[in-house]
C-alpha cells in the first residue's frame, strides 16, 4: 500500500493519513501520542514558544500576538485554512530542535515560527536548511541569526539596530561618559558590544562594562559600582522583567540624585510590566522598535482588541513580532496560494506593511526586518506608565549586517 | 566600601530569613524539603494580593503573609508531609519537586508568569548618605536588617529559654528518647514545620522586592537556600545566620570588585568550604565527624 | 544465589524489549527523534544510578559531566574531525578524566553535602563554559558542528532513525557493560560501601577508589550521553549544565529505582513519555502534571503507582541485589 501509484496528491495524502491512523492505534498502547492530524487540506504552522521556566512570559505575549492575527483576519489564506501547532521547548534548544525536526517531518508543517530566544533559533536553524522550510523568527534578537540559515525569516528586531540609535542620542544629548550593564547573555553582550563601539565612535566614553548573571538577584553590587565610577549615564540591557528590580534598585540607591541618567535598550521598561515598575523609572529614556503608546490608527486598533482578547496583559514588543510574523506568514500564503517552500520563502522576502509599530519592511537581501527606531521616555499618561515616543529614527537597517 | 559590606549583610540577612526554615526542618526532621521556596513565593505573592488588592498596608501585610503561609504549612504537614518523614532521602526529593512543579504551574495559572512588583510605603523608600556618601544605607535594607536580628533573637531565646525550645532540643537531638520521655515529637515537628513555612513566607514577602518574583521563584533560588542550610549546618540558629552573612558579604564583595567572576567565585568558595568541613561551617560535629 | 532460569527470563525480557525499541524507529519513523532523546536520557540516568544507586552518593549536579561529554564531542567534531564514533570516545573520556578528578569532592560528606557540592560543580562549569565564549560560544551556544557519517555510510538523516538506532545502540552497550561490572566481585563490593562504609573498610575494600571508580564510571557514561546529544542534535547549549538536566534526570532515576541496573532506563522512558502527552495536551502547564506525579509516587511509593509493572519486574529486582 505504500508503493501504491499516486494518482492525486490529495488522495494519496488520506491513504497515508489512514494508515497512520492506524499506527497511532498502536501507538497509543505503547503509550505514544500523536499530534492530532489536522484536515490534509489545511496549511500547517508550527509555532515553537518557551511556555514554561523562566521565559514564559515571553512565550505567552507571542502566542496571543499570533492568535490575534488570526482572529481579525481569518485563519483562511490562499484556499487553505492554517492550523496552528503551538509546542513548548521550555527554553532548552535541544528539545526546540528536536520539536522542529518532528514538526516538519511529521506533523508536515509549511513553517517554522517563534523562537524566544537566541540560542533556540540558532539551534534550530540546520533543520530550516535541511527541510527547506521558511522558518520565522518572532522574538530572538541576536544580530546573527538571519545568517544561520538561507531560510530564516525575522518579524521582531535585532538588538544592534536599537542600541545603536541610543548611542547615537546618547552622543547628541550631553552623555559623555557611561558604565554599561547587560545581562549576561547574548542579547546582553550584543548590545554591549554594539553600543559601546557607535558610542566611541561618536567621542563618548565607556568607563566600565558589566554583566550581570542570568540568575543573579542582587543588583546592589553593581550599581554601586556604577554610582562609584561617576558616568553621565547607565548604559543597560536586562531581559523583560528583571528590569523592575533593576530600576527599583538604581532609586534606592540614590543614582538619580547622584545624576546619573538611565539610557536603556526598551526591553527594560517592557510595556507587559512597565505600569506596575513605579515611578522610580519615570523619565527612563529607552529606545525600541515598539511602544503600545505609539500614536498610530493601527496601533491603537492593534491595542485595543489585543488588550479585550487577554485581560489584564498590555501588549509588548513580543506580542508585535508574533502579530506582524503571522502577517507576514499570512500574506504569503495568500500570493503563493498556499505553495510552500522557496515560493513561500520568496512571498515573505520584501513585504512592506503598515504594522502597530509603524511602518516596517523585511529586507529581501537580509531577510531581517527594517523599520524605524523610537527614542522614548517613560511618562505617566491618564494614571498609567507608559513609553512616550520622542524621536524617530526611520528605517534603520540591522548594522550587525552592515560589514 | 561601608556600603558595601552593609548590602552584603542586608542581602545575607535576606537569605537567613529565607532559609532559616529549611535549615530548621532538615535539622528537626532530616527532611529535605526541596519546596521550601514554595512556601516563600506563596508569602510573597500573598503580600502583592494584600496589598494591592485589598489595601492592607505593608507591615500587616508581611506579617499576614507569614501567618497564612505558616497556616498552609500546618495543613500541608498534617496532610502530605507527615507520612513522608519515614521515608528515604530520595522519596522525599521527589516529593518536594513535585510539590515545587505543582506550585509553578499553579502560580502560572492563576496569577501569570509576570514579574510582580511590591509597593513599599513612603518611609521605607529612600536612603540615609553618611560621611560624603562613604556609607549610604537603604531604608528598605535597614528595616530587613532590623527584621532579621529580631528574628534571630527572637529564634535563641524560644529555643534556649522556653520550654517548647527544650523540647525542640530533646526531639532533634534523639526523637526516639524525646518521644519516650513523654514529649508530643509529633505535634513539636507540627509546629516547628508551620514556623518554618512562615518564615520561608516572610522571607519572600520581604525578598520579592530585592529578588524579584514570579513563578520560577521557587526553583531559581533553591540553589541559595541549599548553600545557606549546607554550609551553615543544621543545628543551630547562628550556623545558617552566619552562612548567610558569608554568602551574602561574598557575593557582594566578588561582584563589586570582580564582576567577571561574580558567580563563580561564589561556587568555588562553596566547593573549597564543604571539602574542608563536610558537615558544613558551623555544625557541632566538626569536620571528623 | 541466582536460579539460573531466573536470569534467562530477565534476558529474555530485556532483549525482547530492546528488539521492540530497535523497530520503532523504523516501524514508526514519526517517533524516531522521540526514542533518539530518549535513548540518550536513559542513558544519563544509567550513568547516575552507578553513582546514586551503586555508591550511594546523592548527586543534584550530574549535567557536569553530561555537559563535558557534550561540549567535547562538540569541539572535537568542529575543530578536529566529524567521525561520531570516534567524537563519543573523546567525549567519553574527557567526562572520565573530569569525573576521576572531581570525585576527589564527593568522598565525605552527608546527603546534603554532596548535594551541594555537586550542584555547585554543575554551576561553575555553566560558569566556565559562560566565560569562554570565544571557544564555546557562550550564551549563543557552540554552533558549526559538522556530523560525519555514522561507519562513514550512514548519514544522521532528519527523520531521526539513523540517530535513534545509534543512541539505542550506545544504551545497548552501556547497559552490558553496567550489568557485567555491577555482577562482578567489584560490584559486590560497591554494594558494601554504599550500604555501610565503615564495616566495608573493616573488611578491607578501599573504600575511597570504590568511590572514586564508580564516580568515574558514572561519569564516562553521563559523557557519553552528552556526546550523543550533541551529535544527534549537531548543537551544544549551556542548557547542558543546567540544574534542570540534572534534576530532571535524578526524578527519572527515582523514578523507575535506584539500585538496580534498569531503573534508570525505564524510569527515563516513562518521565520521557508521560512528558510527551502531557505537554501535548497542555503545553503551558505540563508541569502541574507532572508535579501531581512525582508527589504521588513519593507519598504512595513506587509500586502503588506504577503497580502492575512493579509486580511483573520484581524477579529481576531481586535477582539484582
Amino acid at each position: 500500500m505504500w508503493n501504491a501509484p499516486r494518482p492525486i496528491l490529495a488522495v494519496s495524502s488520506v491513504r497515508v493519513s489512514a494508515a497512520r491512523r492506524r499506527l497511532l492505534a498502536g501507538a497509543v498502547c505503547l503509550g505514544f501520542a500523536l499530534p492530532s492530524m489536522a484536515q490534509d487540506t489545511a496549511f500547517r504552522i508550527g509555532l515553537i514558544l518557551p511556555m514554561t521556566g523562566p521565559f514564559a512570559s515571553t512565550g505567552k505575549q507571542l502566542e496571543a500576538g499570533v492568535r490575534l492575527y488570526l482572529a481579525q483576519n481569518g485563519d483562511m489564506a490562499g484556499g487553505r485554512k492554517i492550523t496552528l501547532i503551538v509546542k513548548d521547548d521550555t527554553g532548552a534548544p535541544d528539545v526546540t530542535k528536536r520539536i522542529a525536526q518532528e514538526l516538519v517531518v511529521n506533523d508536515k508543517v509549511q513553517v517554522l515560527a517563534g523562537f524566544g530566544l537566541t540560542p533556540l533559533a540558532f539551534a534550530s536553524a540546520p533543520v530550516a536548511t535541511q527541510s527547506k522550510t521558511p522558518m520565522v523568527v518572532m522574538a530572538a534578537a541576536t544580530s546573527s541569526i538571519t545568517e544561520a540559515s538561507p531560510w530564516i525569516v525575522r518579524s521582531s528586531f535585532t538588538v544592534p539596530q536599537v542600541v545603536t540609535a541610543l548611542a547615537d542620542w546618547a552622543a547628541k544629548n550631553n552623555i559623555r561618559k557611561v558604565v554599561s550593564l547587560v545581562t549576561d547573555y547574548a542579547p546582553g553582550i550584543d548590545s554591549e558590544k554594539y553600543f559601546s563601539q557607535r558610542f566611541t565612535t561618536n567621542g563618548g566614553q565607556v568607563l566600565e562594562t558589566l554583566r550581570v548573571p542570568l540568575r543573579s538577584p542582587d543588583f546592589a553590587p553593581f550599581l554601586q559600582k556604577v554610582r562609584d565610577a561617576h558616568p553621565d549615564a547607565l548604559f543597560t540591557f536586562v531581559p523583560a522583567g528583571v528590569g523592575t528590580a533593576l530600576m527599583k534598585q538604581f532609586a534606592e540607591r540614590g543614582l538619580d540624585k547622584a545624576g546619573i541618567r538611565v539610557i536603556a535598550e526598551g526591553s527594560v521598561t517592557d510595556d507587559d510590566i512597565l505600569n506596575g515598575m513605579g515611578d522610580g523609572v519615570l523619565g527612563t529614556v529607552t529606545a525600541h522598535h515598539y511602544s503600545a503608546a505609539h500614536d498610530s490608527a493601527v496601533n491603537r486598533r492593534f491595542v485595543q482588541a489585543f488588550m479585550k482578547a487577554n485581560p489584564g496583559m498590555r501588549p509588548n514588543f513580543m506580542a508585535v513580532g508574533g502579530y506582524d510574523g503571522m502577517r507576514v506568514i499570512h500574506e504569503a500564503i495568500k500570493s503563493t496560494r498556499g505553495a510552500g517552500g522557496e515560493a513561500l520563502l520568496a512571498a515573505m522576502k520584501g513585504q512592506i506593511f503598515e504594522s502597530p509599530r509603524g511602518p516596517m519592511f523585511i529586507d529581501a537581501q537580509t531577510r531581517d526586518v527594517v523599520h524605524n527606531v523610537y527614542i522614548r521616555r517613560v511618562e505617566r499618561v491618564k494614571g498609567e506608565l507608559w513609553n512616550t515616543e520622542i524621536e524617530t529614527i526611520a528605517d534603520v537597517k540591522d548594522p550587525g549586517k552592515a560589514r | 566600601m561601608p556600603t558595601l559590606v552593609f548590602d552584603g549583610i542586608a542581602y545575607g540577612m535576606l537569605l537567613f530569613i529565607l532559609a532559616v526554615g529549611l535549615s530548621v526542618t532538615l535539622g528537626l526532621m532530616n527532611f529535605i524539603n526541596l519546596a521550601h521556596g514554595a512556601f516563600a513565593m506563596l508569602g510573597g505573592y500573598l503580600t502583592v494580593a494584600f496589598t494591592q488588592r485589598l489595601g492592607v498596608p505593608f507591615v500587616p501585610a508581611i506579617l499576614l503573609a507569614f501567618l497564612a503561609t505558616g497556616l498552609v504549612g500546618a495543613v500541608l504537614e498534617r496532610l502530605l508531609y507527615r507520612p513522608m518523614y519515614q521515608r528515604s532521602h530520595l522519596d522525599q526529593v521527589l516529593f518536594s519537586i513535585g510539590l515545587v512543579f505543582m506550585s509553578v504551574a499553579a502560580t502560572d495559572w492563576l496569577v501569570g508568569s509576570q514579574q510582580q512588583n511590591i509597593h513599599l510605603p513612603g518611609w521605607l523608600q529612600g536612603r540615609s548618605e553618611f560621611g560624603e556618601g562613604a556609607l549610604g544605607m537603604g531604608h528598605y535594607r535597614l528595616f530587613i536588617i532590623a527584621v532579621c536580628a529580631l528574628l534571630v533573637l527572637g529564634l535563641q531565646a524560644i529555643l534556649s529559654r522556653t520550654r517548647f525550645g527544650a523540647r525542640l532540643r530533646a526531639s532533634v537531638d534523639d526523637a526516639r528518647v524525646a518521644a519516650g520521655l513523654g514529649i508530643d515529637v509529633n505535634r513539636v515537628f507540627s509546629l516547628t514545620f508551620a514556623v518554618g513555612s512562615g518564615l520561608a513566607g516572610l522571607g519572600g514577602a520581604l525578598g520579592a522586592e530585592v529578588l524579584g518574583l514570579d513563578p520560577s521563584f521557587p526553583l531559581k533560588f533553591l540553589v541559595y537556600f541549599l548553600i545557606v542550610v549546607a554550609v551553615g549546618g543544621t543545628s543551630s540558629v547562628t550556623g545558617p545566620l552566619l552562612a548567610a552573612l558569608l554568602l551574602g558579604l561574598a557575593d557582594v564583595g566578588g561582584k563589586y570588585f570582580i564582576p567577571k567572576l561574580g558567580a563563580f567565585i561564589v561556587y568555588a568558595l562553596i566547593i573549597a568550604l564543604l571539602l574542608w568541613r563536610p558537615n558544613g561551617l558551623f555544625s557541632r560535629g566538626g569536620s571528623g565527624r | 544465589m541466582l536460579l539460573a532460569t531466573d536470569r534467562w527470563r530477565e534476558r529474555l525480557i530485556v532483549g525482547f524489549l530492546f528488539a521492540v525499541a530497535f523497530g520503532l524507529p523504523w516501524l514508526m519513523p514519526s517517533r524516531a527523534l522521540f526514542v533518539a532523546e530518549t535513548a540518550s536520557v536513559a542513558l544519563f540516568a544509567l550513568s547516575l544510578d552507578l553513582v546514586l544507586g551503586y555508591a550511594g552518593i546523592v548527586s543534584l549536579g550530574h549535567a557536569a559531566f553530561f555537559g563535558v561529554g557534550a561540549y567535547a564531542a562538540g569541539l572535537f567534531a568542529k575543530l578536529v574531525m566529524p567521525d561520531p564514533l570516534t567524537g563519543l570516545a573523546v567525549g567519553i573520556a574527557v567526562a572520565a578524566l573530569m569525573g576521576l578528578a572531581c570525585s576527589l569532592t564527593i568522598l565525605r560528606g552527608s546527603d546534603l553535602t554532596r548535594i551541594m557540592v555537586t550542584l555547585a560543580l554543575s554551576l561553575l562549569l555553566y560558569e566556565l563554559a559562560n566565560r569562554f565564549d570565544a571557544i564555546t560560544g557562550g550564551a549563543d551556544g557552540l554552533q558549526g558542528m559538522a556530523m560525519g557519517p555514522l561507519l562513514g555510510r550512514f548519514e544522521f538523516d532528519l527523520q531521526g532513525q539513523v540517530p535513534a538506532t545509534y543512541a539505542l545502540a550506545v544504551l545497548f552497550l552501556a547497559l552490558l557493560l553496567v550489568q557485567w561490572v555491577v555482577r562482578s566481585p567489584l560490584g559486590a563490593t560497591l554494594l558494601a560501601v554504599r550500604d555501610n562504609p565503615l564495616r566495608a573498610a573493616a573488611v578491607g575494600i578501599p573504600v575511597a577508589s570504590r568511590l572514586a571508580f564508580a564516580y568515574a564510571f558514572g561519569a564516562a557514561l553521563a559523557g557519553a550521553a552528552g556526546a550523543l546529544v550533541a551529535q544527534t542534535s549537531g548543537f551544544v547549549s549551556l542548557e547542558v549544565f543546567s540544574i534542570e538536566r540534572s534534576a530532571d534526570v535524578l526524578l527519572m532515576l527515582v523514578i523507575g529505582g535506584a539500585g538496580w541496573v534498569y531503573g534508570g532506563v525505564l524510569g527515563a522512558v516513562a518521565f520521557k513519555v508521560l512528558n510527551e502527552l502531557v505537554a501535548g495536551i497542555t503545553p503551558q502547564y505540563w508541569t502541574f502534571w507532572m508535579g501531581l506525579f512525582l508527589l504521588a509516587i513519593g507519598l504512595l511509593g513506587r509500586e502503588r503507582v506504577l503497580r502492575p509493572w512493579a509486580l511483573w519486574q520484581r524477579p529481576s529486582t531481586k535477582a539484582v541485589r
